[in-house]
């Protein structure tokens, strides 16, 4: 946003300007402009390669048809096994996200004199830095190494809600925090109970701000892979059960990555696109849904 | 006993149930807290063995090798902080740059669209920048490799394209968006009442900017600055992908190396024996250094941030 | 005086032949170490219409959020004393504070429909949210709340169209219908016209008349000729004390205190 700057056309005003803070203005101005070029190449650089190189590559196969056996090189298949696999561990996440985020987000919106609130929320805080992959190590150390359960879908889905909490439990926090005290007093004059309140009609009204903030999540978390290759390890064939290694849209693009064959390769870049597009569109459903509340 | 005020209803209607429902939502709150005591705990103890067997060899030593099953992480310690530091140096003006030309310069019909590609680019998943480096950043890395080589020879360095230098920009390109995002909020909070009046002291764009965001601003770009490392310092695939995974310390610029998230990355799925402590012990470690990072851009946004600024 | 011709106060209606319904004894309240309201004594009769007059900050509202206590959902009051409903004390030991406010409502200063609810929904959200699913009840509930607000014919054809799509008159109103439709004995109101427009305002004015019938009203206004339009009663309250409580014709021609009297005369407030 600029303001308008005061003219410095007629004589008397031009004098004050010397010569040399006019050479500064217009060196950064300069500097400023060029930086931003910069900052703007790869950029498009990347929108592009993503763009040409995924709607180049995309068509049905790539969504409904799973790998081929690793010796037939003849090309085709796709990643509908790693589809699945990304919704079946999302949606486990999700379990574990949204009962530990969305009540988190209450403790903190409606309890805020509890003692504990600050902490609760220092630490929601701090767990939105951790890195994935130590997440995945996490996941793996607690539950794989120590046999509890196999490399799976179940612990793939762990550490993805591990990583969606923090997320689900600020945007929750905030979204609950614009409802008007004076809904909660008028529920609460009529004789209700304070849970029935809280669940019946705050959480109702803050509705659109808490699905915008799992929208979020799921973004976030559908292009993780690093956490999913210790925990989920990948898996080229197309599987249903939770309970056994599972393939995932993000992991698929890592390995073809380094896979000789071509057609593998540019089924990461369809497999990027996919991922992209979808990321593309939640923000703007988010973004959407922002404007509406406002 | 006092006489009940009004006709017995249902123990879910009272406040009976409420304090149930207290219950439950503390339960909830309270696993936020647990997670957290989860990560430190499991990862500590995960990784005792190597401490144990390593002592402090561990964080200072630089033998990583499997065959005597001595692991040192040193050099990954040294390339984590030596590629987030470098991103950042590269990075930050770029960003900050980009930030003001935004808020500042850019008339309303292209800041928006570059702010919202911008914010597009921060969400881009960590796998596909590393598809890109691989196989668009790299070839090109490589011709300047060559070319720089080729115009210092003396310095003996090889242009392998894979490396410390490819692993820096492509991780600088990567935080450029998430440090922008958080500069351009943070100076558009800045109240207009401070741009006017340096305007009506008749001061140059440049001033105004200088004399009158920049104070204000300066506490939240530096948060997101922190930010940026913290998030830097956790970067996994995309660096895996084009550091070269060379278990020592980069001897230059342009030689192949390793993170701590990169090494975990790259050796965990086939990492046998003593080698599955050491690495959950680099995790440990990984995790120290970004809960403090991230706790210190928490304060010093909180306590920095002048009055009028709520970021 | 300001301009209150005689025609414009209410008639004292039968203001002491009944036992009053409602008793405040020697009601403190405290907010932290700071005394907001001291040693009130009051008491309300069946179906009349009460005012609580003062300047602001005077502890009317506290006074009211007492009765129906508000100020157990907020931390650091502390309200000492006995309020009495039909010889109960709403401040006994073991009385749950939620049984308190089925029996006394209130509506707020500025009109809050729930937000995501349609009208209907709205009007029931006291019953419906309580696990009240007899479709007929709920029918005749809402028919005879919004009747009881004034607000039936407005609305009769469009029940379901979202509570927040009314005028802000119509939203007061539809509020009053939602407390009526609980079935209260207390109505409390807290300054529920001041964000309302004149004809809003004269409207539910009007409406007190015909609602005194089914429950009695204590209401908080900062608007004298309010007070004096639709009040048999009318208390005044000052720095936290209640100075005087008289039938409201009593109270504007021959005020008993001297402060009652400056501030009735505009010198203060």
């Amino acid at each position: 946003m600029t303001s308008s700057l005061p003219t410095t056309q007629s004589k008397g005003l031009t004098r004050t300007l010397s010569p040399k803070r006019r050479l500064e203005n217009l060196s950064a101005t300069v500097i400023i402009g060029i930086l931003t070029v910069i900052v703007l190449l790869p950029l498009f650089a990347i929108t592009y390669e993503i763009l040409s190189q995924g709607i180049g590559n995309i068509n049905l196969g790539l969504f409904i048809e799973s790998p081929k056996s690793v010796i037939d090189t003849s090309g085709g298949g796709g990643v509908a096994h790693a589809i699945v696999g990304s919704i079946m561990m999302i949606a486990i996440g999700l379990v574990i996200g949204l009962l530990v985020g969305v009540g988190a987000g209450i403790f903190l919106a409606e309890f805020s004199e509890h003692k504990l609130v600050p902490l609760v929320r220092l630490f929601a805080d701090v767990l939105t830095g951790i890195p994935a992959i130590v997440v995945g190590l996490v996941v793996f150390q607690a539950l794989i190494n120590s046999r509890i359960i196999e490399y799976s879908a179940v612990a793939g889905g762990i550490a993805l809600g591990f990583i969606m909490i923090p997320i689900i439990v600020r945007s929750t926090e905030e979204v609950l925090k614009l409802v008007p005290v004076s809904i909660r007093e008028a529920g609460l004059a009529l004789g209700l109970p304070r849970w029935l309140v809280t669940m019946q009609i705050v959480l109702p009204a803050a509705r659109a701000g808490i699905v915008t903030g799992i929208i979020l999540a799921i973004s976030r978390v559908g292009g993780e892979a690093a956490p999913l290759l210790l925990t989920a390890l990948g898996n080229n064939f197309f599987s249903l059960d939770p309970t056994k290694a599972m393939a995932a849209l993000p992991l698929a693009v890592y390995k073809y990555a380094f896979s000789p064959f071509e057609h593998l390769i540019r089924q990461a870049w369809a497999a990027s696109f996919v991922l992209v597009l979808l990321i593309f569109i939640s923000s703007l459903i988010a973004r959407y849904v922002i404007r509406e509340r406002n | 006993m006092t006489p009940s005020i009004t006709k017995p209803r249902s123990r879910s209607l009272s406040s009976r149930s409420d304090q149930t429902f207290q219950a439950v939502i503390l339960g909830l709150a309270s696993m936020v807290l647990l997670i957290a005591g989860l990560y430190a705990a499991v990862l500590l103890l995960g990784g005792i063995p190597a401490f144990a067997k390593e002592g402090l060899g561990f964080f200072f030593g630089t033998n990583w090798d499997p065959v005597s099953e001595e692991y040192q992480a040193f050099p990954f310690i040294v390339g984590t902080f030596v590629t987030a530091l470098g991103a950042l140096v590269i990075a930050t003006p770029l960003a900050i740059a980009s930030a003001l030309f935004v808020v500042e310069y850019a008339p309303k019909w292209l800041a928006q669209p570059v702010a919202n590609l911008v914010e597009l680019l921060a969400a881009i998943p960590s796998v596909v920048y590393g598809l890109w480096g691989l196989f668009v950043m790299l070839p090109i890395m490589r011709s300047f490799q060559t070319w720089f080589v080729l115009t210092f020879p003396s310095l003996g360095w090889a242009p392998t394209g894979i490396g410390l230098f490819s692993a820096m920009v492509l991780l600088a390109i990567m935080v450029i968006p998430f440090i922008s995002a958080i500069s351009r909020d943070v100076i558009r909070l800045v109240p207009n009442d401070q741009r006017e009046a340096a305007y009506a002291l008749g001061a140059t764009k440049w001033e105004v900017i200088r004399y009158g965001i920049f104070p204000y601003a300066r506490a939240g770009i530096l948060g997101g600055v922190i930010l940026g490392l913290g998030r830097a310092v956790g970067e996994t695939l995309a660096v895996t992908m084009v550091i070269g995974n060379a278990n020592r310390i980069a001897p230059n610029l342009f030689a192949p190396t390793a993170t701590m998230s990169s090494v975990i990355a790259s050796n965990f799925n086939e990492a046998l024996g003593a080698m599955v402590p050491a690495l959950i012990a680099i995790g440990f470690v990984l995790f120290v250094f970004t809960m403090i990072i991230n706790y210190v851009a928490r304060i010093i946004i909180l306590r920095l941030t002048p009055q009028g600024i709520r970021l | 005086m300001q301009n209150l011709k005689p025609q414009h106060i209410k008639a004292s209606g039968p203001v002491s032949d009944k036992e009053p319904r409602l008793i405040a004894q020697d009601v403190s309240i405290f907010y932290g170490d700071k005394e907001a309201v001291k040693k009130v004594n009051l008491s309300f009769q069946p179906n009349t219409v009460n005012a609580l007059i003062g300047p602001s900050g005077c502890g009317k509202t506290t006074f009211l959020r007492a009765i129906n206590r508000m100020h157990d959902l907020t931390a650091g009051a502390r309200v000492t004393g006995q309020i009495m409903l039909d010889g109960a004390n709403l401040y006994g030991e073991g009385i749950d504070p939620v049984d308190v406010r089925r029996r006394i409502g209130m509506v707020f200063q500025k009109p809050n429909p729930f937000p995501t609810m349609s009208i209907y929904d709205n009007v029931v959200a006291g019953l419906k949210l309580a696990g009240e699913k007899n479709k007929t009840k709920l029918d005749s509930v809402v028919e005879k709340s919004l009747r009881g607000a004034a607000l039936w014919d407005e609305v009769k054809d469009r029940l379901k169209a979202p509570g927040a799509s009314l005028s802000g008159g119509q939203q007061q109103r539809l509020c009053i219908a939602r407390a009526l439709a609980v079935d209260p004995e207390i109505l409390l109101m807290d300054e529920p016209t001041s964000a309302l427009d004149p004809q809003s305002t004269a409207r539910i004015e009007d409406l007190m008349e015909t609602l005194k019938e089914q429950v009695t009203i204590v209401i908080v206004t900062h608007n004298m000729q309010q007070a004096s339009r639709v009040s048999d009663t009318t208390s005044f309250f000052l720095l936290g004390d209640m100075i005087e409580h008289s039938p409201t014709a009593q109270m504007f021609t021959t005020p008993k205190d001297q402060r009652t009297e400056a501030y009735i005369s505009g010198k203060f407030g």
